[in-house]
């Protein structure tokens, strides 16, 4: 019986600059891990319904536009409503040092600024998901 | 994980219910098995219809598409609407970047589709293993309209036509000569042709090659136990009584070829027509259940290999089989007399 990580790589908002995006979505994926990719310019409500048609173990989010203190919560709210608390969810992008706080208070399990090595978050994820400790 | 799935959740239209089934499916856990016994009932009701074609040709464009389409018919016409999207998996790490949901996301919003990305997970010919598994999960949510995508194929990745009703092969233009078009395949097994990316120069070209070949071709029908025999099968075929064997009246279908440019919409109407054409060609015919009872036969002796396998492993002695492999790299013996070994056979 095989187990896979399936993991959501998602870009909610406007910007349209996807090179992190894609490149955590290739080192998960090089990592052994079944990555679903949805493109750009997904609204909070598109991410929870993929989440929950392609039953993903985390979701990993890549903003860069700034808008993650307003995306974010409505995609938790996204979430709930579909009965998918039980998602991770973890972040990427360009997010200053005093939102991470709050971001985590909302229930974000990771926040990763620029200069994060892919190892970090592969090694993240896998614990995440296979629980073996906490991040 | 290995909770059971909650059958009767998952058959009144429950979303959740049946992401998780797909996964423990997927997984073939305990759990998953269990949901197919007990789905099986109630599948065997939706129309399947595979897309295929090369990488870059504009699949996961057109099933887009089609299942807008779909999903604007009348409503006394209109039924919810799956998608099966297959992508490779990593020969390496296993891994797999699933990217098919990038070019459906017009379908985002409505509750009557449902789309499911599968990695392929070792299996060649275009689709993974368990999905024809995860089809009749579908099949029983009641998605009366199932596409499947599969990995972006070449010459013989033909599993698709084994398990849909239709198959749609999707070229893009300037794909070869016209030998390509007669070989032996992929272009076969279509029911349906799409030449898609219309507004390319070549496009014409393409149509040309496309139709020529399918001037050479006989129309005929093949029985099912006729394609079994070109299959290495684990049991005789069981043929079911042909519904209709009167040879002066019985119809042939031949295959349409369309134009289309899915990124604009264009050209789609007449392909969702086709599709719905061949469905009720089939069903006049008796070719459904001609095509189901195959499918069905093909599953079981997939699932018979496996576990022959799965039970020859189980009983082997570890350390002949060590043994032997060893005498087999150090070319002492030959593929041939290291079957023989395992299978307990006298040493020639």
């Amino acid at each position: 019986m095989e187990r896979k990580i399936r993991v959501l790589i998602a870009k909610p908002g406007l910007d349209g600059h996807d090179r992190g995006a894609k490149l955590i979505a290739r080192a998960l994926r090089d990592a052994g891990m079944e990555v679903i990719y949805t493109g750009l310019r997904q609204t909070p409500q598109m991410i929870a319904e993929a989440a929950l048609q392609e039953d993903v173990d985390i979701v990993g989010l890549s903003i860069l536009s700034g808008a993650h203190m307003g995306l974010v919560p409505r995609l938790m709210d996204s979430m709930r409503e579909l009965d998918l608390q039980d998602v991770y969810i973890f972040l990427g992008g360009i997010i200053p040092d005093e939102d991470v706080p709050a971001l985590l208070e909302m229930g974000v399990k990771a926040v990763y600024g620029p200069g994060t090595s892919t190892e970090q978050v592969v090694s993240d994820v896998r614990n995440l998901v296979l629980g073996e400790d906490k991040v | 994980m290995a909770e059971s799935v909650d059958i009767q959740a998952l058959i009144d239209g429950d979303r959740r219910v049946l992401g998780q089934a797909i996964t423990e499916v997927e997984n073939d856990s305990p759990a998953g098995r269990e949901a197919l016994d007990a789905l099986f009932v109630y599948s065997g009701r939706s129309h399947l219809v595979g897309v295929t074609g090369s990488p870059g040709a504009g699949k996961s464009s057109l099933v887009n598409q089609l299942a807008l389409r779909f999903r604007s018919l009348p409503s006394e016409e209109r039924v919810k609407v799956a998608i099966v999207a297959v992508d490779p998996s990593s020969p390496f790490t296993g891994g797999a970047i699933l990217g098919d949901r990038v070019r459906m996301r017009d379908l985002s919003g409505d509750s009557g589709v449902f789309i499911r990305s599968m990695a392929s997970r070792g299996t060649l010919g275009g689709l993974s293993r368990k999905t024809s598994a995860v089809v009749q999960v579908l099949d029983a949510a009641g998605y009366g309209l199932i596409i499947i995508e599969t990995v972006g194929a070449g010459q013989s990745e033909v599993d698709i036509a084994r398990l849909a009703h239709t198959t749609l092969v999707v070229e893009a233009p300037g794909m070869g000569d016209d030998i390509q078009a007669i070989k032996a395949g992929i272009l076969e097994i279509a029911d349906i042709l799409v030449v898609n990316k219309a507004d390319h120069p070549m496009a014409d070209m393409t149509m040309r090659a496309l139709r020529a070949n399918l001037d050479l071709a006989q129309p005929q029908q093949f029985s099912v136990v006729e394609r079994l025999h070109h299959r290495n099968m684990a049991f005789e075929p069981v043929a079911i009584p042909d519904l209709k064997n009167d040879v002066d009246s019985m119809e042939f279908w031949t295959p349409p070829i369309f134009k289309t440019v899915s990124t604009k919409g264009e050209g789609i109407d007449p392909v969702v027509e086709a599709i719905r054409n061949h469905s009720a060609f089939l069903k006049r015919n008796g070719q459904w259940h001609q095509r189901e009872a195959a499918r069905l036969q093909e599953e079981l002796n997939d699932l018979l290999f496996t576990a022959f396998a799965t039970q020859w492993r189980r009983s082997i002695d570890e350390t002949l089989v060590a043994a032997v492999v060893k005498a087999l790299m150090e070319r002492k013996i030959s593929p041939y007399q290291a079957l023989d070994q395992l299978m307990g056979k006298n040493q020639r």
